[in-house]
């Protein structure tokens, strides 16, 4: 019973600290629908800038007080200047547009934080009234987790009176439930939503500010919060408060209770709750379905074949790519053969992302599936490479058929939040499991004799990417491809006219899994060996940049996309340390120049010039 | 001949009766209008109709076979077709394309993954298009016709399933007043030609009054009266809902 | 430069002199990857830590009358990465052989691409013990201790505890939960009478330290075994401080005692805590000095461990060229087994048996001096003495 009131309590302290790093992204989504991948890198400022400055001064509560809020004050500060400078001139893009953009703002911060603040984690030296405790249960409990325990509600009445009680408030509401009405009441939304963005982002660095006497300031807060983040604004309905601190109790008490009783649990059971409240509620605890902005639902363009030139433009790079091995030696074909993979993968993506309207978070998981039963079968079955290249996309096929059986039910950011979800649930299976290897992957996936020259498995995958792009493109243009995109451009009207939408993006579903799962399966082969990352969350990142790079609502976008991602990662990264700083500064550029994607752009240039 | 028949329809949210005890039916070739003042329950009676929503008692025959709560992708390939208060068509695509994907969905051609959609049904596409005067923009993107024309382009795809029933929820919602009877204008001539049954709800008293065969009027979900324009005109009870009340219905 | 002579590795690097009639050739070309992004905060000592030796031979003449040339690339944490990376450095960078590596996976996956193309790769930090043993094979060496040997180290002070209820928290991958299992196997071998109670495996770098820690303290410990590091380490180290779980308990923690890992504890360092690390303000002997001070001036900070990996990467790769006496992947692979090198810490050898070397760690008490995190009661352990018997390497060993 002790031991109960004591977890209890640890729980509420999780939840409440949970909450702190979700508050100010819900807030953000609820108002902007911008999905704010930048979450975590203001959390890790908030951190480091609360470092910053309490180091220098005196220890004393009231200090500490007023250094915590000097930083949440800053990483509002940083945050309107993130709004001002870069998402307010992409609101108009197209749909997660700014994820991309904030991506790239994700990478700027890893380097200048390591550039400002050095490798090393930076620890705040606690003074004793931050090490005190009470005693519970003839235990001791941290005084500091009771404050947490406090404040979580507290900023929930306080954000909740902020948006119901002042006028500010109530604008900001209204701008949630309908901007064109507010726009054209005359309300200035640019300052309404860069206050929106400084409020969402001081909340990350109050939440930074806060979790510091806790542990330190280092460079892998960013990422290891952003998910937690993202996992409670769902779990909880996005844009809801309340939901959130639901969520965050619902998680962090289910964490604290399952490790005692399941300790390996601690990778994934955040997303078995997620995937879990996700098929009773789609759209969260406290969430409502999302009202369309106005003018969104029209926002889709025009889908046209391939002109002549572009044919022509394709066939020439073909050629070329079959001439490579003549031309360049195995290094570099190898480099291509990395990118004819991403290309597959990215296109498999923009097939349920584009014309499906299905975004993915996880795409992974189907890339990863793929590799892993080609690399599984050649290793522990002996079977020749063919036969590995045939089992990886079937494996892959036959889960996503499992898998989206849940997944089409759902729409928008929740649909990718469960992809997100089984993909970490794959994720953590095969991290665990032995007959996967865990962490230390599956090795020897070498091709067959035939195919071991590189030049010849070049060949290979040339063949299996190109043609499973091309593929791809074929079905996009089929009545199947029409019928999907009918049901994804105005699903009533698809339903008036005779067709079943669930069907169709299952079916989507289930090619887009396919294909990436024989991405994955050439990519075992290619490299030789298959780890858990190719499931991590940054692979799948990888997909969505490629495909919004390239730009979503071309056909084009995921080769352009993949082949410019792929290219520039790896010129940078064998070009500087700051590969991060200069990649992340080249989306954001890009994103600015090109918010359609280069694919996009450039077929807006080729139809300006017919016009 | 009788194609639409509701019987008895109730529907009600949260203890509101939207929609109590409403029967009407549809005649072959005939062209009714459903009225009434905001709030009297057409759109409840509307959905009901064409399976967005399930009536709690009550109800729904295609000529003869029942068709309650059915969904409407089955409605669609019963016979049934719609279109929307605001136009939705397909954005990515082009007008002609728009007419080929309803075509296709109509001949069960939508699950088909191989051969280029572009190449079936162009001529029919471009007939239907020309039923409505709309042949002229078949190449032009879709998502980018001028209001009228969008309403045009719907009604085209509407008509692609070759249906027996039309349901229009405020057809001419949105448009110019010329616009307006030109379009109803159409859709009537459709349904006097082709035998085309075809239930409407409008707020444009011209366009209910001039090319409506038969009205309907609902006020607070009951059926006040049925008939045409010239019973209505005369009707008591309509008089009163309508002038009475202050004229809630869009001010016509 | 103007460094200072006297370092470790005037020994080996004066034996360059006979090669005079490649002197005006190309430089020897060391490809090496490592996860600097991902893990900077031991990376990055690390790089330090093999510049300042690839400068100390550089300024000894050299290795076989060339110059070392080190290229360096980020493999941003990604095995898949690396081993396109690995491509890139033999194919078009055409590096005389393979070097680096944080995490295991990026190093086993480093090991298989040189397995797969026949070329040498001295991984120099992943722990695994897979590495050299289980998928051990020809052309794959590994400098630091690895799992087996961090526990091996440990073990044999922890079994002198009188505690008997054990449990043990470590990160939720491979490092953390093959640390464990060898602590308990060895642990259990000279103490039947200990038993775990609880073992908790928590996300690396996403600790619940509060509900961790509770979760221990449920258990009603004797003794703790603790593998986290890093930000987690921090975490916990708070969070126990504060629920005093530590107090009256015995504390054995891998890696605790590495300066990368014991500097953020700071005033909160637990005191008393048996840890492998690295005292290095208070080794006394002199390579250990001579290190210390040249990496000072270098860098104008303390070296950390992962320096002292760097350093004596190179230093354990010079070895071997200059025992085979060329560049050649299959004479160095011959030469290695056997080749001795000077470390920091001391004298080393590569074992011919599975390839690791014998640089070993120090063992000693975690303790506060004037308000940071130190190590007393040190010692110097060899890693040669915390390996298995060679029947044993043999059956781990299929290669």
């Amino acid at each position: 019973m002790d031991a109960f009131l004591i977890q209890l309590l640890t729980g509420l302290a999780g939840a409440s600290s949970l909450f702190l790093v979700a508050a100010g992204l819900t807030v953000i989504f609820g108002v902007t629908r911008v999905v704010n991948f930048s979450h975590g890198s203001l959390f890790m400022l908030g951190a480091f800038i609360a470092w910053s400055v309490l180091t220098r001064l005196p220890r004393e509560p009231g200090w500490h007080v007023a250094g915590v809020l000097i930083a949440a004050l800053a990483t509002a500060g940083i945050g309107a200047l993130l709004e001002m400078g870069l998402l307010r001139r992409i609101y108009r893009a197209p749909e997660l547009l700014q994820l991309l953009a904030t991506f790239g703002v994700v990478l700027m911060v890893q380097d200048l934080a390591l550039l400002i603040w050095g490798p090393n984690d930076l620890s705040l030296p606690r003074p004793p009234w931050l090490r005190g405790f009470v005693r519970i249960a003839e235990q001791q409990f941290p005084l500091y987790d009771l404050i947490l325990i406090g404040i979580a509600p507290l900023m929930l009445v306080a954000l909740w009176l902020l948006f119901t009680h002042t006028r500010w408030g109530t604008l900001v509401r209204a701008a949630t439930q309908d901007r064109d009405m507010l726009a054209a009441l005359g309300v200035d939304q640019r300052l309404l939503f860069t206050s929106v963005f400084a409020l969402g982002a001081g909340l990350a660095g109050l939440g930074g500010a806060l979790a510091l006497p806790d542990g330190s300031a280092n460079l892998q807060m960013d990422m290891s919060v952003i998910t937690d983040a993202f996992v409670v604004v769902v779990v909880g309905g996005m844009g809801s408060l309340p939901g959130a601190y639901l969520a965050a109790l619902l998680i962090a008490l289910l964490q604290t209770f399952g490790i005692v009783l399941l300790p390996k649990a601690t990778l994934v059971l955040m997303f078995v709750v997620m995937a879990s409240v996700l098929v009773v509620r789609p759209h969260g605890l406290l969430g409502r379905a999302q009202v369309p902005t106005r003018g969104e639902a029209h926002a889709y363009a025009l889908i046209r074949p391939a002109t002549p030139a572009l044919r022509t433009l394709g066939a020439a790079a073909l050629a070329l790519a079959l001439a490579a091995p003549l031309l360049v030696g195995p290094f570099w074909l190898s480099v291509l053969t990395e990118a004819l993979i991403a290309m597959l993968f990215a296109a498999s993506l923009h097939a349920m992302m584009g014309p499906g309207g299905m975004i993915s978070f996880g795409h992974a998981a189907w890339f990863g599936i793929g590799a892993y039963a080609a690399a599984l079968a050649a290793r522990g079955l002996a079977v020749p490479m063919p036969v590995g290249l045939l089992l990886g996309p079937l494996l892959a096929g036959v889960v996503a058929l499992a898998f989206g059986w849940f997944v089409v039910r759902l729409s928008g950011i929740y649909l990718a939040m469960l992809t997100l979800a089984f993909a970490q649930i794959v994720w953590a299976v095969v991290f665990q499991s032995d007959i996967t290897g865990g962490d230390n992957g599956v090795l020897g996936v070498w091709p067959d004799a035939w195919a071991r020259d590189p030049r010849v498995f070049y060949l290979v995958a040339l063949v299996l990417c190109v043609g499973g792009t091309l593929a791809l493109r074929r079905v996009l243009f089929s009545p199947f491809g029409y019928a999907l995109r009918a049901a994804r451009d105005a699903p009533e009207r698809a339903e008036a006219i005779g067709l079943f939408p669930t069907g169709l993006r299952m079916a989507a579903f289930c090619l887009a899994g396919t294909a990436a799962g024989l991405a994955g399966a050439v990519g075992a082969y290619s490299k030789g060996s298959v780890f858990p990352s190719t499931i991590s969350i940054g692979r799948s990142v990888d997909a969505l940049l490629m495909v919004l790079l390239g730009g979503v609502q071309t056909m084009a976008g995921p080769v352009v996309g993949a082949l410019a991602y792929t290219g520039l990662y790896d010129v940078l990264i064998r070009a500087t340390d700051l590969w991060r700083l200069v990649l992340g500064a080249a989306i954001v550029a890009l994103v600015l120049a090109f918010p359609q994607g280069i694919a996009g752009a450039a077929s807006r240039v080729v139809r300006d010039d017919a016009a | 001949m009788t194609v639409l028949e509701a019987i008895g329809l109730n529907k009600s949210f949260g203890g509101v009766h939207a929609v109590s005890d409403v029967s009407f039916s549809v005649d072959r070739g005939e062209m009714l209008a459903m009225i009434g003042p905001n709030g009297a329950g057409k759109s409840t009676c509307f959905n009901l109709v064409g399976g967005q929503l399930r009536p709690d008692a009550g109800r729904v025959r295609l000529a003869g076979q029942d068709i309650t709560g059915q969904p409407p992708g089955l409605l669609a390939r019963l016979g049934v077709a719609r279109t929307f208060q605001i136009a939705t068509v397909f954005a990515s695509m082009t007008v002609r394309e728009n007419v080929q994907v309803a075509l296709q969905a109509h001949h069960r051609r939508s699950w088909r993954f191989w051969r280029a959609a572009d190449t079936g049904f162009r001529q029919s596409s471009l007939s239907l298009l020309a039923k409505v005067d709309m042949d002229g923009q078949a190449g032009r993107a879709a998502g980018v016709l001028a209001y009228g024309d969008l309403k045009r382009l719907e009604l085209a795809v509407a008509l692609a399933s070759n249906p027996r029933l039309l349901l229009m929820d405020e057809p001419t919602a949105g448009m110019a007043a010329e616009e307006r009877t030109a379009l109803m204008a159409l859709v009537r001539r459709l349904a006097h030609g082709s035998g085309l049954a075809v239930l409407f709800t409008e707020h444009d008293m011209d366009v209910v009054f001039g090319l409506a065969d038969r009205i309907l009027v609902l006020n607070r979900g009951e059926l006040i009266a049925v008939g045409g324009a010239a019973a209505i005109r005369a009707d008591a009870r309509v008089r009163e809902v309508y002038l009475g009340s202050g004229a809630t219905g869009g001010g016509y | 430069m103007k460094l200072t002579r006297r370092t470790l590795l005037a020994g080996s690097a004066t034996l360059a002199a006979p090669a005079i009639a490649r002197s005006q050739s190309e430089p020897i070309r060391i490809g090496e990857i490592n996860s600097y992004t991902a893990v900077p905060a031991f990376t990055l000592p690390y790089r330090q830590g093999w510049q300042l030796a690839v400068e100390q031979v550089n300024a000894t003449g050299g290795v076989l009358g060339r110059k070392l040339e080190v290229i360096s690339r980020d493999d941003a944490g990604r095995p898949q990465d690396a081993v396109r990376i690995a491509g890139e450095l033999v194919g078009e960078q055409k590096v005389d052989l393979l070097a680096g590596g944080f995490l295991s996976n990026v190093g086993l996956a480093i090991s298989d691409f040189a397995l797969q193309n026949k070329r040498l790769y001295v991984a120099s930090e992943p722990l695994t013990d897979a590495l050299v043993w289980e998928k051990g094979h020809r052309y794959c060496f590994r400098l630091r201790p690895s799992t087996y040997m961090q526990a091996a180290m440990l073990v044999g002070e922890a079994a002198k505890l009188k505690a008997k209820r054990w449990v043990s928290v470590a990160p939720n991958y491979e490092y953390g939960t093959s640390t464990v299992k060898w602590f308990k196997q060895l642990l259990a071998q000279q103490r039947p009478d200990v038993t775990f109670v609880d073992e908790q495996l928590p996300a690396l770098g996403r600790i619940d330290a509060g509900a961790t820690v509770a979760a221990l303290a449920a258990a009603k410990p004797e003794a703790i075994l603790n593998v986290t590091f890093g930000p987690d380490l921090t975490n916990f180290v708070r969070q126990g401080n504060t629920r005093g779980l530590f107090e009256g308990r015995s504390v054995v923690s891998v890696l605790t005692g590495e300066p990368e890992y014991l500097e953020p504890l700071g005033d909160e360092t637990p005191t008393g805590w048996l840890v492998t690390g690295y005292p290095v303000d208070s080794v006394t002997d002199p390579a250990n000095t001579a290190f210390i001070a040249a990496y000072k001036a270098k860098f104008n900070e303390t070296p950390k461990m992962g320096s002292v990996v760097g350093h004596a990467l190179i230093s354990s790769i010079v070895a071997g060229l200059q025992k085979a006496g060329s560049t050649g992947t299959e004479a160095l692979c011959d030469a290695l087994p056997g080749a001795s090198f000077d470390t920091p810490f001391g004298w080393a050898m590569w074992r011919a048996i599975d390839h690791q070397s014998t640089l070993g760690t120090y063992v000693g008490h975690t303790a506060l001096k004037d308000g940071h995190g130190t190590m007393v009661d040190w010692r110097y352990v060899n890693g040669a003495d915390a390996l298995p018997s060679d029947d044993v390497v043999r059956k781990l060993r299929p290669a």
